[in-house]
C-alpha cells in the first residue's frame, strides 16, 4: 500500500509523476481485460443545473431559470442517461448521485424517473446508493419524503454553516434554524445516511466561532460530515469582495487552527477521516465518493457533468475523459437532437489513467493497496513504480509517505 | 565619419578644411596651458567646460550645448563625467594667441586614478564651488589631488545667479578649509556666461606653462584611451618632451611594444588632424593599438630610437568593489555577453571574470573602481544595451596572510587576495585577515551630526577629524572598511540628512581584521551561493537580516524549514518557515479532477523551475532577493 501520512500532500504528488513518466509508456491499451468488472460497472452522476439564487462564493455551473422547465428537463435527462448507459455497455450501476446546482429544486418525479430509466438498462439494486444534495430550505424540507419515495436513499445536506450571518453573507437561501429542521426530516427517511456539508474559512469567523458551531453541529449531525475550507474562486462576487477590502477572509494560521481542531473534534465524536474531506462514523463512507477516488468509471449525465468510462458501445477499448455541454439550453438541444450533450471526448494514455488512480487514491485514509493497484497497472507493482525515486524516499524517510506490503 | 553606432563616446572627425590649418609649430610651452576643471557633483563643471568651448570658438554659440563633453547618456542624466574628455581651445591674451587644453576629469573619486593621471598631465585646476551649496564632500577630495600634485589651484565659485547664492559664506569656507585667500576666487555664472572671461584670463595668468622643451626625447604620458571599432585605440596623450609626427616608430613602457603612429591630432573636442605634437601640448593620437589595455592610463610612450625612462607612478587599475552580474534568464546570457564586452571595450578599468552560480546560472564577477563605477557601469548596461541584470551584492577583495607553508607554496604567495566566500582560507592556515580601508569625507549642516556619527560608529568607523567649515557645516573623516559602505550606507546617510549630506572616500590601504566566514542554512544544507565573508561584529546582524530575507523569499513548504546563519558549526541566527498550511480541503468529485490535474501539472512546472537544496524547494526569487542589491 503506498499512502500518505498527512492530507496536505497534492503537491508532492506530481514528482512521482516525472519519473514516472519515463517509465510507462503512454499508449492506450485496452483497460484491464483480465479486469471486467472495471468496464461492467459504473456509478452514474445525474447534474441538475438551476438554483433559485447565487451564493457568493460558488463558481459551479448553474443557472437561475427564467422558466419551468422541468418535463423537458427530465425528459433530457433520461434521453442522456439511455444513449450513454448503452455506449458504455455497463450492466450494473453501482450507486447514483443528484447534485448541482440545486437538485432539490427538481421535481421527485424527475428523479423517479432518471431512476426508472437506469432500472431498464442496467442493474441498479435496491442496496445501491442513491444521494440527493439537499439545499435545506422550507421547501426542500418539504420535498424530502417524496424523493425518498422516488427511490433517494441517502440525503446530503447543504448547511455550510450554522451562523446565520454567515449564510446571509454567502447569499445563501436558507438560515440555521431551517437547516437544523431540515437534517432533522432526512434523519427520520433515511437514518444513518445523512450527510451535512459544512463550510470553514468564512469571512469572520473566529477558532471560537467555529467552535461553538461545531458543538451545535453535533447535536443534529447524523453518521456523514463533509468539511470543506472555502475556497476563494475567481468570477465569483465573494472573491471581487475579498479584492476591493469590502471582506476579509481569515488569516492561514487560524484556517490552519479551524481545520485542526475539526479534525479533533470529529475523531472525538467517532468519527473517521476516510477521505482529505469526508468524516464518516458507523460504515456510513459514501459509495459513490469512494468509487470516484478508487478510480473506478463513472457516467456523467447532465449539462456540465463529467464522466470517466470506456464507450465499448463504440468500439473504443480505453477510457474517456468525457465532458457534456455545459449550458443547460444548449445541452437540451444537443440531447433532442443526438441523444447526447458530450461536447468534449479525450482519450486518455495509460499514463493519464494513472495519475488519476494515484492522485485520487492518495487523498483517501485507505491510500493505494498493492492490489488495488495492480487492477490498473498489472504490468509494474507500486514498489517497482515508486521505490526508486529519491523525492519518495525522503517522503518516506520524512515519515510523509507510507510505502508497506499491504 | 566613422565609428560605431553603439559606442557613444566616439568623435567626429573635423571637416577637411580645417585640416591641417593650425601650425603648432608656433605655440611653444610658455604658450600653451594645461588645465583641468574639478567639482563636486552638480556643482557646473560642464556648464562652464561648455562656456570655455564658445567663447574660444571651439563650438559654436547655442542654446543647445548643454554638456557637449559628456558624451554618455548617464553622464548627462546624473551630471556627472565618467570618462575624461578633452579639448584644446585658442584665446588670444594680450595681443598673443594662446592654447589652452582643457582637461576634463571623471568628477568621482571613485576614479581618482584617472582623475591623478589627467591632474598629471595638467599644471593647473579650476576648483568650482556651488554659491549655494558650498564646499561638498568631493570638493575636498578633488582639492586634495590637486593639492598633492602641487598643481595651481583657481578657486571659481559658480551658481552666483541663483537666489540662494552666498559666494561669501563659500569664499570663507574656501579660506578655512584649503588656505585659500578669498580674493583669489573667481566668482562666475556659467550658466549666464559672467565672468566666464576672467576665468580665462586667469588660466593665463596664474597657471604656469608646462616645462618641457622641444629639444628633449620625445616623452608623453597616456591620460586617457577608447576605442573606436574602425581604427582602433585613440589615446590621449600629454606630450611632455620632444615632438612626435605621423610614421614615427613609438613604443610603449609598460608593454614595451612598438607602434607606427598613423594619425594624430588636437581635440577640438572633436579630433582635428594635425602633422605634429610639440612638448607641452595634449592631444591624440592613433597607432594600431588593438586594445584599449594596450594604452592604459599613467603609461609613458617614447620613441623607438630614443628610450627615455616611464613616468613614475603607473598603476595598473585596481579593482576595488566586486558584484556578480547574471541575466534575468539564461537565455539572455549571449546578448549581456556581448553588452558587457563592448562595455569594456572602452573601460579597461573594469575587470571581467566568468562566474557561475547554482541558483542564478551563467554570469559573470566582476571588478569596478568603486561604487559609483560600479553604479555607472550597470547603468550603461541596462540604457544602452536594455538588458535586465541581477547586480548582486557589492563585496570586496579581502586579503589573508597565510602562516602554513603548505598553503603558501599551493596559492603561490603569503598574501593572497579574496574575492570569492568559497575560497576563504581557513583560520588555523592564516596569521592575519586584512580588510581594505577607506578614508570618508562626510560634509553635512550640524544639525545632522548627531545621527550621522551613530551611522559612522554602526559601520566600525573611527573619527579622524571633524571641522566646522562655517558657523552652519561640519567636516568629518572617518577610517571605515570598505566593506562597512559598499551597500547602503550613502542611501542612509542621505536620508538621514535630508539630502544634505555629501559623501567621498578615498582608498587608505589594508588592515587587520576579525573576518569570519558564514555560512547559511536550509534545514542544515549550507546554500552555497549565499556564504558570505564578515566581521565578526557584524556577523549577528548580517546573518538575521540574511535570514529574513530568505524566509520572506521561500514559499511555505510541507514541512518546518529552519533558516539558519553559522559560523563553522555554531548558528548564531535562526528563522523558522512554518509548514505549509495550504487549502487542501476543496472538493473533489467527478466534475473537479479534470481542473485538479491540471492545477497540479501547473505546479509541477513550477518546481522544475526551483533548485533543491536539502529537501528544501528554493525559487530563483529567493537567491535574488537575498543576493542582489537592495532597491533604493
Amino acid at each position: 500500500m503506498i499512502r500518505s501520512t498527512c492530507f496536505p500532500l497534492r503537491c508532492v504528488l506530481f514528482r512521482f509523476f516525472r519519473s514516472f513518466s519515463r517509465e510507462v509508456r503512454t499508449d492506450h491499451v485496452r483497460e484491464c481485460a483480465s479486469k471486467p468488472d472495471l468496464t461492467r460497472e459504473a456509478s452514474l452522476y445525474v447534474h441538475w443545473p438551476y438554483c433559485l439564487r447565487r451564493c457568493s462564493y460558488c463558481n459551479f455551473n448553474k443557472y437561475i431559470p427564467r422558466e419551468n422547465k422541468d418535463s423537458i428537463m427530465t425528459e433530457c435527462l433520461q434521453r442522456e442517461t439511455e444513449t450513454l448507459l448503452h455506449l458504455s455497455q455497463v450492466s450494473c450501476i453501482t450507486s447514483v448521485f443528484f447534485g448541482g446546482g440545486s437538485p432539490s429544486l427538481a421535481d421527485p418525479s424527475t428523479i423517479a424517473a432518471v431512476l426508472e430509466t437506469v432500472s431498464k438498462q442496467a442493474s441498479l439494486s435496491d442496496q445501491a446508493e442513491v444521494t440527493l444534495e439537499v439545499n435545506p430550505t422550507p421547501a426542500g424540507r418539504m420535498k424530502l419524503e417524496g424523493f425518498h419515495l422516488a427511490g433517494v436513499n441517502r440525503f446530503s445536506v447543504g448547511v455550510q454553516s450554522l451562523q446565520d450571518e454567515d449564510l446571509r453573507s454567502l447569499g445563501r437561501d436558507h438560515n440555521s434554524q431551517e437547516a437544523l429542521q431540515t437534517i432533522e426530516e432526512a434523519r427520520r427517511l433515511c437514518p444513518g445516511r445523512v450527510s451535512v456539508d459544512v463550510m470553514f474559512g468564512l469571512p469572520k469567523q473566529t477558532a471560537a466561532s467555529w467552535e461553538d458551531q461545531l458543538s451545535k453541529l453535533f447535536t443534529v449531525c447524523d453518521d456523514h460530515v463533509s468539511l470543506y475550507q472555502l475556497t476563494l474562486e475567481r468570477g465569483t462576487q465573494l472573491f471581487k469582495q475579498v479584492q476591493s477590502g469590502e471582506v476579509s477572509m481569515p488569516a492561514e494560521e487560524v484556517t490552519a487552527e479551524i481545520y485542526q481542531h475539526a479534525r479533533e473534534t470529529l475523531h472525538q465524536h467517532g468519527f473517521v477521516q476516510y477521505e482529505v474531506s469526508n468524516f464518516a462514523r458507523n460504515n456510513s463512507e459514501s459509495d459513490h465518493n469512494l468509487s470516484y477516488w478508487r478510480g473506478k468509471q463513472y457516467i456523467g449525465v447532465g449539462p456540465g457533468a463529467h464522466g470517466r468510462f470506456v464507450p465499448l458501445g463504440e468500439g473504443v477499448v480505453a477510457r474517456e475523459a468525457r465532458t457534456q455541454t455545459l449550458e443547460p439550453d444548449a445541452w437540451i438541444r444537443e440531447v433532442q437532437q443526438m441523444g447526447h450533450g458530450t461536447r468534449r471526448r479525450i482519450l486518455m494514455s495509460r499514463l493519464d489513467l494513472l495519475e488519476e488512480v494515484l492522485v485520487m487514491g492518495m487523498r483517501m485514509a485507505e491510500g493505494i493497496s498493492h492490489k488495488h493497484w495492480d487492477v490498473f497497472c498489472p504490468q509494474m507493482g507500486l514498489r517497482e513504480v515508486f521505490s526508486e525515486s529519491m523525492c519518495v524516499q525522503e517522503l518516506l524517510q520524512g515519515g510523509q509517505l507510507i510505502l508497506d506490503d499491504r | 565619419m566613422s565609428g560605431f553606432p553603439s559606442i557613444t563616446f566616439r568623435r567626429r572627425t573635423s571637416t577637411q578644411a580645417d585640416k591641417d590649418t593650425v601650425d603648432l609649430s608656433k605655440f611653444p610651452a610658455d604658450r600653451i596651458r594645461n588645465f583641468c576643471i574639478v567639482a563636486h557633483i552638480d556643482h557646473g563643471k560642464s556648464t562652464l567646460a561648455d562656456r570655455l568651448l564658445e567663447m574660444t570658438g571651439a563650438i559654436a554659440k547655442t542654446g543647445k550645448n548643454k554638456q557637449v563633453l559628456d558624451k554618455l547618456q548617464v553622464e548627462r542624466e546624473r551630471g556627472i563625467t565618467v570618462k575624461a574628455q578633452t579639448a584644446s581651445l585658442f584665446y588670444d591674451y594680450g595681443g598673443e594667441q594662446y592654447l589652452l587644453n582643457l582637461i576634463d576629469t571623471p568628477g568621482h573619486v571613485d576614479f581618482s586614478y584617472e582623475v591623478s593621471r589627467s591632474l598629471s598631465a595638467c599644471q593647473g585646476v579650476l576648483l568650482i564651488v556651488d554659491a549655494n551649496q558650498g564646499i561638498q564632500a568631493q570638493t575636498v577630495a578633488n582639492f586634495y589631488l590637486a593639492f598633492e600634485a602641487q598643481l595651481s589651484i583657481i578657486p571659481v565659485i559658480n551658481k552666483i545667479d541663483l537666489k540662494n547664492a552666498d559666494p561669501s559664506r563659500v569664499e570663507s569656507q574656501i579660506e578655512k578649509v584649503f588656505d585659500i585667500p578669498s580674493e583669489e576666487c573667481i566668482r562666475i555664472s556659467a550658466k549666464l556666461g559672467t565672468n566666464v572671461e576672467k576665468v580665462l584670463q586667469a588660466v593665463v595668468e596664474r597657471i604656469p606653462a608646462p616645462a618641457g622643451s622641444v629639444h628633449e626625447p620625445f616623452k608623453a604620458l597616456v591620460f586617457d584611451s577608447n576605442f573606436d571599432h574602425y581604427r582602433g585605440v585613440v589615446a590621449n596623450i600629454a606630450v611632455l618632451g620632444g615632438r612626435v609626427k605621423k610614421g614615427d616608430k613609438i613604443v610603449s613602457a609598460h608593454l614595451r611594444k612598438t607602434y607606427e603612429v598613423n594619425e594624430l591630432g588636437l581635440l577640438r573636442p572633436d579630433e582635428l588632424p594635425t602633422q605634429k605634437l610639440f612638448a607641452g601640448q595634449v592631444g591624440y593620437i592613433i597607432a594600431g593599438m588593438k586594445e584599449v589595455k594596450e594604452a592604459q592610463i599613467g603609461d609613458t610612450l617614447f620613441l623607438q630610437e630614443r628610450p627615455v625612462d616611464a613616468l613614475p607612478g603607473f598603476k595598473p587599475a585596481k579593482p576595488m568593489v566586486f558584484a556578480g552580474m547574471y541575466p534575468m534568464d539564461q537565455s539572455e546570457y549571449p546578448g549581456l555577453r556581448s553588452a558587457i564586452e563592448r562595455l569594456t571595450l572602452n573601460d579597461s578599468s573594469v575587470m571581467v571574470q566568468r562566474d557561475s552560480s547554482l541558483a542564478l546560472g551563467a554570469g559573470w564577477r566582476l571588478g569596478f573602481l568603486g561604487l559609483l563605477h560600479m553604479e555607472v557601469f550597470n547603468q550603461r548596461l541596462e540604457q544602452e544595451y536594455n538588458a535586465s541584470v541581477i547586480v548582486t551584492a557589492p563585496t570586496v577583495p579581502y586579503k589573508a596572510v597565510l602562516s602554513s607553508a603548505k598553503l603558501i607554496k599551493e596559492r603561490g604567495s603569503e598574501e593572497i587576495i579574496i574575492v570569492n566566500p568559497a575560497q576563504f582560507p581557513d583560520r588555523s592556515a592564516v596569521s592575519e585577515y586584512l580588510e581594505p580601508m577607506v578614508l570618508g569625507t562626510i560634509l553635512a549642516p550640524d544639525a545632522h551630526t548627531g545621527k550621522i556619527m551613530n551611522l559612522c560608529l554602526n559601520r566600525r568607523g573611527v573619527q579622524k577629524n571633524m571641522v566646522y567649515i562655517d558657523d552652519q557645516r561640519v567636516m568629518m573623516k572617518y577610517l571605515f572598511p570598505l566593506n562597512e559602505i559598499v551597500v547602503d550606507f550613502y542611501d542612509l546617510l542621505k536620508s538621514l540628512s535630508s539630502g544634505y549630506a555629501s559623501f567621498d572616500y578615498e582608498s587608505a590601504g589594508y588592515q587587520a581584521a576579525d573576518l569570519i566566514k558564514m555560512d547559511l542554512l536550509l534545514n542544515g544544507h549550507p546554500v552555497e551561493e549565499l556564504t558570505t565573508i564578515v566581521h565578526r561584529e557584524r556577523a549577528y546582524t548580517m546573518g538575521k537580516a540574511m535570514c529574513e530575507r530568505l524566509k520572506d523569499s521561500i514559499p511555505r513548504q510541507m514541512f518546518e524549514i529552519a533558516v539558519q546563519a553559522a559560523i563553522g558549526s555554531k548558528v548564531i541566527a535562526r528563522e523558522t518557515i512554518k509548514a505549509y498550511r495550504k487549502n487542501v480541503l476543496a472538493k473533489c468529485y467527478g466534475g473537479d479532477i479534470t481542473r485538479k490535474m491540471k492545477l497540479l501539472k501547473k505546479q509541477a512546472e513550477g518546481k522544475k523551475k526551483m533548485r533543491r537544496i536539502g529537501n528544501v524547494d528554493v525559487p530563483k526569487d529567493a537567491f535574488i532577493n537575498v543576493l542582489k542589491r537592495k532597491d533604493k
